[in-house]
């Protein structure tokens, strides 16, 4: 009850203090397989502004993926983190040779779930548009080959949230929304990561702020 | 609101009431094309504009006040979002959003004229560099501290001198200021609607082909034109005479025009069309009001020398 306001209450704020306009493409496919949306990464607030995006009823089906260290530190975070946005938590430590830190993910992928997910695994404060992406995005096609991917470019929001200030500024994001395309998995690693690094700045380049 | 006002916006009800027959009577006739379907969209958020005014201007003056500060306020923000700036800027943002937005419509509602004429020129213009150059990034310095004043300027400053009509005591005119309000934005936003009507159907040759290039010539006499006539024979709800109505009506529509120039400048600068999507058909916030941000201040501190 108290994460259903709380949701409501975020999802509505981040909408309002960043005009959020989702453009591009828009219709989601709704059939039983999973889709992988995902984005740059410069702000905490990128994945509550993708997630409200969303339509509610992909919405429903959709869990953002977050980072072990940061929201698993306290009980109100892990609050938040499970019970508000319905996360799904990724160790950052690397892969070690007794787990996956994939582990996670594929089991809500394999439930069916969709998830968003930022390749390049941190928060981009550099002047670089894009940083180099991480591979758990190629890990994640080949076990799921059947993946629809689809990159999603927030603009804007790293200067509406930008990290160590205390109050956002009222300033206006876009989310552009490309089209979905699956990955082969027959590809290599590095061309599977430039395809979709590629994929995401194009999108980059017709967001309309 | 008094009889005056009242039959003012019964009248634009009854002109948006046979814009939108017509607006339908085209769409029939032609069918779907981009042109009218704009239009349409147009004429539509003309409604809700002209609805929210009326709401404004029958609840009263600090309505009206909060009504302007809310276009400021999303005028500002198209601005600032459309014109980048650096994690530098983060505490110059801050003060403009939050502190000299709020406080300069503060001094018209407290009649301070003496502050409100000085405060975003003079004491921001100061602040906002000081705080940029605290956070030590010097890169394209004077360029992110003048959009950032620039922003405040247009979209706060200037937009401000609407309501702050509302402060000013012209002998004979007591308690009739909201009709200075209606007539401007009357006078201006009817300037635009008639340059686009006569630029659609007459329009040949471009005025500024590489500022703004739905501008033509034809459009742009026809519509001053028009819209001076009109303030002309508004002139019975102003203090002003006919001869002075049209003199008046003359300068802001010019005013207005060269606002419109000058923001689709800056918008050609930063290779984009519009400066918002908030009103459909027509786009941002500040592509409406581009013209009244030039119009305001001169037509404000006309009056105030003239009449007061």
């Amino acid at each position: 009850m108290f994460a259903h306001l709380l949701r409501f209450i975020l999802i509505g704020l981040a909408k309002f203090i960043t005009g959020a306009r989702a453009v591009g493409n828009l219709e989601f496919e709704q059939d039983a397989s999973p889709a992988l949306y995902f984005a740059n990464h410069t702000s905490h607030g990128d994945f509550v502004l993708l997630w409200a995006s969303l339509p509610a009823d992909v919405r429903k089906k959709t869990r953002p993926v977050a980072g072990a260290d940061y929201w698993d530190k306290t009980p109100l975070r892990r609050f938040i983190i499970h019970q508000v946005f319905n996360g799904v938590l990724v160790s950052r430590e690397g892969c070690q040779p007794t787990n996956n830190p994939l582990e996670p993910l594929l089991k809500a992928l394999d439930q069916g779930d969709s998830l968003i997910f930022f390749p390049e695994g941190t928060r981009n404060l550099s002047d670089e548009l894009l940083l180099p992406f991480k591979s758990g995005l190629y890990h994640l096609i080949k076990h799921h080959p059947s993946l629809k991917l689809q990159p999603v470019w927030i603009s804007n929001l790293n200067r509406a949230m930008p990290k160590g200030y205390p109050l956002p500024l009222p300033l206006l994001c876009t989310l552009n929304f490309g089209p979905q395309y699956c990955a082969s998995s027959q590809v290599s690693k590095n061309d599977t990561l430039h395809l979709a690094s590629s994929e995401l700045l194009a999108l980059k380049q017709d967001t309309p702020v | 609101m008094n009889t005056t006002t009242l039959l003012l916006f019964l009248g634009l009800g009854a002109f948006l009431l046979l814009a939108s027959l017509i607006g339908q009577l085209l769409a029939w006739k032609q069918g779907k094309t981009a042109v009218v379907d704009n239009l349409n969209q147009r004429i539509n958020a003309w409604w809700v504009m002209v609805l929210v005014l009326g709401v404004a201007f029958a609840a009263g003056k600090y309505a009206v006040i909060l009504l302007f500060l809310g276009i400021s306020f999303y005028a500002l923000r198209e601005f600032l979002t459309l014109l980048p700036t650096r994690r530098g800027d983060y505490w110059a943002l801050l003060v403009a959003f939050y502190v000299a937005l709020p406080i300069q419509y503060l001094l018209i509602a407290i009649d301070w004229y003496g502050l409100f004429s000085i405060f975003i020129p003079v004491y921001v213009f100061l602040l906002l560099p000081i705080l940029a150059s605290i956070s030590g990034d010097t890169q394209h310095f004077l360029e992110r501290t003048a959009k950032v004043q620039w922003g405040l300027m247009v979209a706060v400053y200037c937009i401000s001198s609407v309501p702050a009509l509302l402060t000013l005591e012209i002998i004979g005119y007591e308690g009739r200021n909201l009709l200075l309000i209606a007539w401007l934005i009357l006078v201006v936003q009817l300037s635009d609607v008639f340059q686009y009507v006569c630029g659609k159907l007459m329009g040949k040759r471009k005025v500024a082909p590489t500022l703004s290039p739905s501008k033509t010539l034809e459009g742009l006499i026809g519509g001053v034109f028009l819209a001076t006539l009109v303030g002309g024979a508004l002139h019975w709800i102003t203090p002003f005479s006919f001869g002075e109505a049209v003199v008046i009506a003359f300068i802001v529509n010019a005013l207005g025009f060269a606002g419109g120039l000058v923001m689709s400048a800056i918008k050609r600068d930063r290779g984009i069309k519009d400066w918002g999507a908030m009103i459909q058909g027509h786009g941002g916030m500040l592509d409406r009001i581009d013209s009244v941000c030039f119009a305001a201040p001169v037509y404000f501190h006309l009056i105030r020398y003239f009449w007061t």
